[in-house]
């Protein structure tokens, strides 16, 4: 039984979730939001770790891959 | 799990928060799809196909356990008792997760049973088999219904969704998912689940430990400064005297209780056994109790900064409860009054994931159950595989449709105090499990009939000590307050377990020795309980035994420091 590579699938929610918040943390972050928030840019700061964390995925998963060993083929679905 | 009482906890959702959501959850059954296409067996759907890498089964072994009583819980044990929380998560979870990767992963991955019930089977034959596995497939259905139950209950109160919708719309993500990946998905979506709870309690604890003037702030402003310690927990245990409620906390839940769920739950070892290979397996709970080692940072941590920064928290903990608000409320405040727009998204989201994470795990390991252990071993043998697979798939439909009705009780009977019953009897009804396969695993003497009376015996004890120690129960031979009714109850069904099965294996007639190999230390040559250390599971950071000694290592740190 041969599955996807989970790493990519990590990597790709990530950096989705990672763009929208930088996205949200620069654009559209209001004077009320920074005061709920301490003065932190929470949205900009978790944005960034995640698009990092999207970014280590990706990596891992090309320098590793998942059926190197054994089988020539990668997986197609991703 | 005590309902949202009457307080209001409506978070202020956006748009921006709804779209994180709907990505988290298309992607979750993206997942399911996908891993429909890898599934042509019965051992693929069940069990998949044992080929998982240790850090996949690793995180969702810890994931299949964060559920929503684990995280509502914690969080609110952390503003009631402070800092004695983290027992749950060091002394609670690490010796045991080391335990059953190193001691007992050789016999539940060597024999190559598909399930923990069956290895019941193979070592004590029939009784006891249908003890355990009827056991357990009904303990599932409730708790998934009770897990399904606790997630519509968090929609209501932080989206304004009715119960029946929620119940209804959670159950059928899961099951989709999981009648189309089978174990596969549930697993992959667990680790996902795992990284997207951890975005969202970190922000959480980051933010509060800010506001509350960083580590040294949380230290002056809490106002009971024992529960900045650990030990000696008295208020946890509900022991007053601190050398026994030390020993309450390190035999009963040290050892009984969390030796008990940890190495017998089927939930949580099906994770391991589905692993690639016996070195994956023996590493999948060792790789999980490093996060869980950690975990407590985001989620105990926050618990005690809520106390004193939520105003009606700190209200609540001097003893005033007009607010309505209870201690399970800990999280839903802190994301009101922590998070903007955004990052609120990702964390409604993942306290969703995890609770649907939960049930996942209840249904997938249920179907498992049912379709080896009970469908093909007592109604219909001898099937082809494809008939089986068939079998799981619908087993999987079973489990939701049942899931949703024991919702809808849950609901009915006012959700809370019932519901508590039942976890906290499940809780110890583990302790005669751990009784019976330790002793079997290593005495090679104990007999089949010692297998279910110890285990029949054990559960008796469990159920007595906490009917005369329940308060509410009106029989009040036994008074403790807090844990140390169940750590008692625990620790004495382990031990009748244990002094009735060597009396019991005495007077009646063993297995023959050539029916044991593989099942029992003495009788499992060398070669068949080690792993190999080459290809895939060579190098020394894949040592199970080193990875093992790192993280007690760590964890006595972490309570030297801490503690």
């Amino acid at each position: 039984m041969r599955l996807f590579d989970l790493r990519l699938i990590i990597a790709f929610l990530f950096g989705l979730y990672g763009v929208v918040l930088v996205v949200v943390g620069l654009g559209f972050t209001s004077d009320d939001d920074l005061k709920k928030a301490e003065g932190v840019n929470i949205n900009l700061w978790a944005g960034i770790a995640m698009v990092v964390l999207s970014a280590a995925f990706a990596a891992w998963a090309t320098l590793r891959p998942q059926f190197a060993d054994k089988d020539k083929q990668p997986l197609k679905e991703l | 799990m005590s309902v949202l009482a009457g307080a209001d906890l409506r978070l202020d959702a956006g748009p921006i928060d709804y779209a994180l959501l709907v990505i988290y959850f298309a992607v979750v059954l993206g997942i399911g799809v996908m891993a429909r296409r890898s599934v042509s067996s019965s051992l693929d759907f069940l069990l998949s196909g044992r080929s998982l890498p240790a850090w996949v089964t690793g995180l969702a072994f810890i994931s299949a356990n964060l559920g929503a009583l684990e995280l509502m819980g914690m969080t609110a044990n952390g503003a009631q008792y402070g800092m004695a929380t983290v027992h749950y998560y060091w002394i609670g979870a690490i010796p045991a997760m080391v335990f059953l990767g190193l001691v007992m992963m050789p016999f539940y991955y060597g024999s190559k049973v598909r399930s923990v019930p069956e290895f019941m089977r193979r070592r004590f034959g029939k009784p006891a088999h249908l003890v355990n596995a009827i056991s357990f497939a009904v303990v599932q259905i409730l708790i998934a219904g009770i897990n399904l139950f606790a997630l519509a209950v968090i929609i209501d109160a932080l989206l304004g969704w009715p119960l029946p919708v929620s119940i209804v719309v959670a159950a059928l993500v899961v099951l989709a998912y999981t009648t189309l990946g089978g174990l596969s998905a549930a697993i992959y979506n667990e680790v996902l689940q795992f990284f997207v709870i951890v975005a969202a309690l970190a922000p959480i604890t980051i933010l509060g430990l800010i506001k509350v003037g960083g580590w040294q702030g949380l230290v002056d402003k809490v106002t009971d400064k024992e529960q900045l310690s650990a030990w000696p927990a008295t208020e946890l245990t509900g022991i007053d005297n601190p050398v026994w409620s030390v020993v309450g906390l390190v035999f009963g839940l040290g050892f009984v209780l969390s030796f008990g769920y940890w190495t017998t739950n089927f939930a949580e070892v099906q994770r391991a056994m589905s692993a690639k290979s016996m070195s994956a397996a023996k590493r999948t709970p060792i790789i999980g109790s490093y996060p869980k080692a950690l975990i407590p940072a985001v989620i105990v941590i926050p618990g005690i900064i809520a106390a004193v920064i939520v105003p009606e928290m700190a209200q609540l903990k001097s003893g005033d409860t007009s607010s309505g608000v209870v201690y399970n409320n800990v999280l839903p405040l802190l994301m009101r009054d922590l998070l903007p727009n955004g990052i609120l998204g990702v964390a409604i989201t993942g306290l969703l994931a995890s609770f649907m994470a939960g049930v996942a795990a209840n249904v997938s390991s249920f179907n498992t159950v049912f379709t080896y252990d009970l469908w093909q071993d007592y109604i219909k043998k001898d099937r082809p595989d494809e008939y089986y697979l068939r079998v799981g798939r619908l087993a999987t439909v079973g489990a939701c449709v049942l899931a949703i009705g024991t919702a809808f009780i849950a609901a009915a009977l006012g959700g809370s105090n019932i519901m508590d019953y039942i976890q906290a009897l499940f809780s110890f009804f583990n302790a005669p499990l751990f009784a019976t396969f330790i002793l079997g695993m290593f005495w090679k003497r104990m007999t089949p009939t010692a297998g279910w009376v110890g285990l029949l015996a054990g559960t008796f004890t469990a159920i007595f000590i906490y009917a005369i120690s329940e308060p509410s129960f009106g029989i009040k031979w036994l008074e403790l307050p807090g844990q140390g009714a169940s750590f008692l109850g625990a620790g004495l069904a382990f031990a009748v377990d244990i002094v009735l099965s060597v009396l019991v294996s005495l007077v009646t007639r063993p297995k023959p020795d050539s029916e044991l190999g593989g099942l029992v230390y003495s009788l499992t040559p060398k070669e068949d309980r080690s792993h190999s250390t080459t290809g895939e599971d060579a190098g020394w950071y894949r040592s199970p035994a080193l990875l093992g000694g790192g993280v007690l290592a760590l964890t006595a740190v972490l309570y030297i420091v801490f503690g």
